[in-house]
């Protein structure tokens, strides 16, 4: 992280979508290597039983990769969400999970930042890897692991505080900031870079609870990206919201994927081929497919994939 | 049979606020005319004189429910957030249905306890014992009201203060507590105006003390000893003065059910 105190990155990046532009974003420090330019080659996928990680075509992985799960399986109690999921996802992209309802992808989600630990009864085999070290490793930190990776839920959920306070309160806890003046330029930042402040800069005392649901939602990411992620996770960010809420919030993901990697859980097909550079597809606890999102939604490789993506089951 | 039913309890909900009506009427017509000025700053006058007031009483109840509270709040409240957030382990359980005994025992019985271990150690009878009695009525109510409203703070709310990389404790005490706080406040109040009338865990702990007398190990007044104490006298000015103590006792835990009604009505609300 260049900036933890802050969180801006550079906003106007070049696209690095076009296939042309060679390499214009150098990997950040500390994101897992081998990367390095070629970014018009195809992104290879793992998608695998074990091993995951370049057990795909077995070229080399173009861009860096923020998270790579390796024939991570998880149960609830006796019953298994998720059997063998070995799923590479790159940084700096939008990787959309999508599948039927009980299919694992929020599991996998979740398993990310380790949420599911407030779960008791939980066990998982195979890894996680963050920047290469396994999210579950006894040397990480989990506060610190959800500070990297953070999260917006389903179901909004701001705090019932002020709508500064919602920003400013994992920071100041988290000790990022020292002063007043640091604080409300961090609030400020990140409720702008949440496409918020417009709305709210003449009512930042007032109860967040007061605002609209796309606005809390809202709300909910820029108190997320005060304290600095590298990820975001998204849990059907946008399902219960409205058409026109639901836009901007597809916006502020194409805006913020320049800056992190983020993963959105999503029912909405035409959500994941929206906003996704790749989409992954499960189904009953396994990874069934995973690649680029134009590739998954016009040219699926499995049956089921097909079936799903054009509505003839799920 | 739609309207039969509506019928009979609208005449029992009728019926369930009468006895209300009556002690407030009484209450008035029996009380109101003994109080004044008097009442509220004066000492009670001796047997045989007329005047005096119940000012060391309405002291005594106040010193006596703060005691109470500041010994039995956060007790309660922590107890609650454990039950909350400790879930189904054998230890809360156990608290638990410990806490539901504990609001069955009849307070005659919880004063008695406090004389055995208290009054009786100590020597005397004292605030101190009497501020412990109403503690300890007063907890298993918070408690348990602690514990239902931190249950009904979203799961949501708590997994959005976990995700942002505060630590379990900095959740609870940040953000859940916060949520429950005017649920907890209201329960509070409740609690308090509940205890601010019991006489029978005082009969043997605070014991009642006609003179201005405010230390911690000295017996004192509340108006609840007090109404007790004038009403089984023989005299009648005595009997007048403990209908308008009886007012004054009624009114003040109205005026807290009412206060807490409001702060109920604004959940989650601030500025």
């Amino acid at each position: 992280m260049a900036n933890p105190s802050t969180g801006r990155r550079p906003t106007t990046p070049p696209d690095p979508r076009t296939p042309t532009a060679a390499s214009p974003l150098s990997p950040p420090p500390g994101r897992a290597g081998g990367a390095g330019s070629a970014e018009s080659v195809g992104v290879s996928l793992g998608v695998g039983s074990a091993g995951g990680a370049g057990s795909g075509e077995g070229s080399p992985s173009p861009r860096p990769l923020a998270i790579q799960a390796e024939d991570f399986s998880f149960w609830y109690g006796k019953t298994q969400a998720l059997q063998g999921i070995s799923l590479d996802v790159p940084a700096q992209r939008v990787t959309a999970l999508i599948g039927p309802s009980g299919c694992g992808k929020s599991t996998f989600l979740r398993s990310i930042n380790r949420m599911n630990d407030l779960i008791p009864g939980t066990r998982h085999t195979g890894r996680i890897l963050l920047d290469g070290e396994s999210v579950h490793s006894t040397e990480r930190d989990v506060v610190e692991l959800r500070k990297r990776v953070g999260m917006v839920f389903q179901k909004s959920n701001p705090f019932p505080k002020s709508i500064y306070e919602n920003v400013a309160y994992g920071a100041r806890v988290n000790g990022l900031v020292s002063t007043r003046a640091e604080m409300d330029a961090l609030v400020e930042n990140s409720l702008r870079r949440a496409a918020l402040w417009d709305e709210v800069k003449d009512r930042l005392p007032r109860s967040a609870l007061g605002l609209s649901g796309g606005q809390q939602q809202r709300l909910c990411i820029a108190r997320a990206l005060a304290v600095s992620p590298d990820v975001i996770l998204m849990d059907e960010p946008a399902s219960a919201l409205d058409p026109l809420a639901t836009q901007k919030i597809e916006e502020l993901i194409h805006e913020l994927k320049d800056d992190y990697t983020i993963l959105i859980v999503t029912h909405n097909m035409q959500q994941a081929a929206r906003v996704s550079d790749f989409t992954a597809f499960f189904f009953m606890g396994e990874l069934v497919e995973v690649g680029r999102t134009e590739e998954i939604f016009t040219n699926p490789r499995k049956e089921q994939t097909e079936a799903y993506i054009t509505g003839r089951f799920g | 049979m739609n309207q039969v039913m509506l019928g009979l309890t609208g005449v029992a909900a009728v019926l369930v606020v009468i006895p209300l009506l009556l002690i407030f009427q009484y209450l008035l017509s029996a009380g109101a005319g003994a109080i004044n000025l008097d009442f509220f700053t004066q000492l009670p006058a001796p047997v045989g004189e007329t005047g005096g007031g119940m000012a060391n009483a309405l002291l005594g109840t106040l010193f006596l429910v703060l005691l109470a509270g500041a010994l039995g709040i956060p007790l309660a409240v922590g107890a609650g957030v454990f039950l909350a957030e400790g879930g189904r382990s054998p230890l809360a359980t156990a608290v638990r249905f410990t806490a539901d005994v504990m609001n069955g025992i009849p307070s005659i019985v919880v004063g008695i306890f406090v004389w055995a271990w208290v009054v009786v150690s100590m020597g005397r009878f004292s605030m101190l014992a009497g501020g412990i009695a109403l503690a300890v009525m007063l907890l298993p109510m918070v408690t348990r009201t602690t514990e239902e409203m931190v249950r009904l703070v979203p799961k949501e709310l708590k997994e959005g203060g976990i995700a942002l990389g505060l630590t379990r404790w900095r959740t609870t005490l940040g953000i859940v507590l916060p949520a429950a706080k005017s649920g907890i406040l209201t329960g509070v109040l409740v609690a308090l105006a509940r205890i601010a009338g019991e006489t029978a865990p005082l009969l043997f702990t605070a014991f009642g003390n006609p003179f201005w007398e405010w230390r911690l190990n000295e017996p004192i007044s509340a108006l609840p000893l007090l109404i007790y104490q004038y009403a089984i006298s023989p005299y009648d000015e005595w009997h007048r003065l403990a209908w308008a103590a009886a007012l004054v006792l009624i009114g003040l835990v109205l005026t807290v059910s009412l206060v807490s009604r409001f702060l109920i009505r604004n959940p989650y609300r601030q500025s």
